[in-house]
């Protein structure tokens, strides 16, 4: 089991580009995903994430593509996400060199999978994301959702994080839809119920904007720290954030 | 020049980015001669014993090993690198290795059935004796591993580092003059493997 905290920079991809492009390093091309994986690497990322949010056929040859091009280049482990409907297009990007898949509506809709994908690969190959939003009238005041974060489920979000661990994968990505991209502070009661509930590593993801938020995550029981836009607009340096944390007594590479 | 040994065992690219990120020369290849003539020799590789030992024998390139370590050429081996150095090997139903390392290689075998094998994450290494490669790089610092198989030199001076799982406290690091091996992946551990890839490109290959 992992004790040291890991930082991982989120790579949010469309038609084999990166949305966001890399503005901390000075790089020709910043919605090239195998440019922004090395900047990456070299600023001293832990681990990577790339999320591809086209889910079309066309899309999916061009991610595993892009998952080869990427793992020639990357100096660390790399999770790959976005279209994980069943153990054939996991199996096609981690054949393609990725370390680890994420699954997050194919999962939900078909717990089985989960099952199936931690039996073929093995539990450090898979990792469960939820995308999730306050709902008071569930006990947690936690809700997933499915289908890139349009669809509700209905269901309390812990109660689906306790499930999806109950199948004993690597890691539980929970992303809070209020905090994506709002910069506002990662959602810390939903860190912490999911920390509190389940036995895999717990990913912090969604709302990063300062120094003190990966604090506060790790606080709220995170090991691994995933952002996008403070990193990709410079805002946060990872060796700055490393520094950060070290002072505060966490444990980082 | 470092020269990074292709014998058709996996991806290398990652391995040469890791030293051009480091400002460091070198050359990914199947040349005895250019091997030869290298300052340093990494010996990397995923896949399967037996069919390493097949490859590098048609490639003939066992002998070349042999040299450079004879010569005290500064060698490192990388996961299978670093398995098939060793006399003999588990896999594949046992396979005679390089020979260049006393010791075996055996599959984890774990009693509890929830433990996974391959191993494959991050896990800590405790530091065993002091080492060039390990300057910079504190005790129980992380790495990636990638295995299902591990070292089990046959003298413990050639334990450098300790690493437990699946039951097993393996050697994740053995040393022996100017060879050192590696179960784990540096150029996947991120800025401690960079560290230790860096400690390898100045070391002469003394202790």
């Amino acid at each position: 089991m992992s004790r040291t905290v890991k930082i991982m920079p989120c790579l949010d991809m469309q038609k084999g580009r990166v949305v966001k492009g890399v503005h901390f390093v000075d790089i020709r091309d910043a919605g090239d995903p195998v440019a922004c994986a090395r900047a990456y690497c070299e600023a001293g990322a832990d681990e990577l994430a790339l999320l591809d949010i086209t889910a079309t056929v066309e899309g999916r040859r061009t991610l595993v593509d892009v998952v080869k091009r990427v793992a020639e280049v990357t100096t660390v482990p790399f999770t790959v996400g976005g279209g994980i409907s069943d153990v054939a297009s996991a199996r096609a990007v981690l054949d393609a060199g990725a370390d680890k898949v994420s699954t997050s509506s194919a999962a939900f809709r078909k717990p089985q999978l989960i099952a199936d994908l931690v039996k073929e690969f093995g539990f450090d190959r898979v990792t469960v994301a939820i995308d999730v939003d306050v709902n008071r009238s569930l006990p947690s005041g936690y809700e997933v959702y499915i289908d890139g974060g349009r669809t509700p489920t209905g269901v309390d979000a812990i109660e689906w994080a306790k499930r999806a661990d109950g199948y004993g994968v690597g890691c539980i990505l929970p992303t809070s839809k209020a905090g994506d991209g709002a910069k506002t502070g990662y959602d810390l009661p939903l860190i912490q119920g999911i920390a509190q509930a389940v036995s895999a590593p717990v990913v912090a993801s969604g709302g990063a904007g300062t120094l003190e938020h990966f604090r506060e995550a790790v606080d709220a029981g995170a090991t691994i720290l995933l952002a996008a836009s403070v990193f990709h607009f410079g805002m946060i340096r990872i060796p700055e954030l490393k520094d950060y944390l070290r002072t505060r007594g966490v444990s980082v590479a | 020049m470092v020269a990074i040994i292709d014998y058709r065992a996996g991806n290398l690219t990652s391995v040469r980015l890791a030293l051009e990120h480091l400002g460091v020369a070198c050359a990914i290849t199947q040349d005895p001669a250019r091997i030869l003539a290298a300052e340093r020799v990494i010996f990397p590789g995923d896949g399967a014993a037996a069919e390493a030992m097949r490859n590098l024998r048609e490639l003939a390139l066992l002998d070349t090993l042999r040299t450079a370590v004879d010569r005290s050429t500064p060698f490192l081996g990388i996961c299978l690198g670093t398995q098939v150095i060793f006399d003999y090997s588990e896999e594949d139903g046992g396979t005679p290795c390089a020979g260049l390392m006393p010791g075996t290689v055996r599959r984890f075998q774990p009693a509890d059935p929830l433990c996974k094998i391959p191993q494959m994450g991050w896990n800590t290494m405790a530091l065993k004796r002091p080492h060039p490669l390990f300057e910079g790089i504190e005790d129980e610092s992380e790495f990636y591993f990638i295995h299902s198989y591990y070292p089990a030199p046959a003298d413990p001076a050639h334990v450098m580092g300790e690493t437990e799982y699946a039951e097993a406290r393996f050697a994740s690091a053995v040393g022996r003059g100017s060879l050192f091996a590696t179960q784990f992946h540096p150029e996947r551990s991120g800025r401690i493997g960079l560290r230790l890839l860096r400690n390898f490109t100045r070391w002469d290959g003394t202790c």
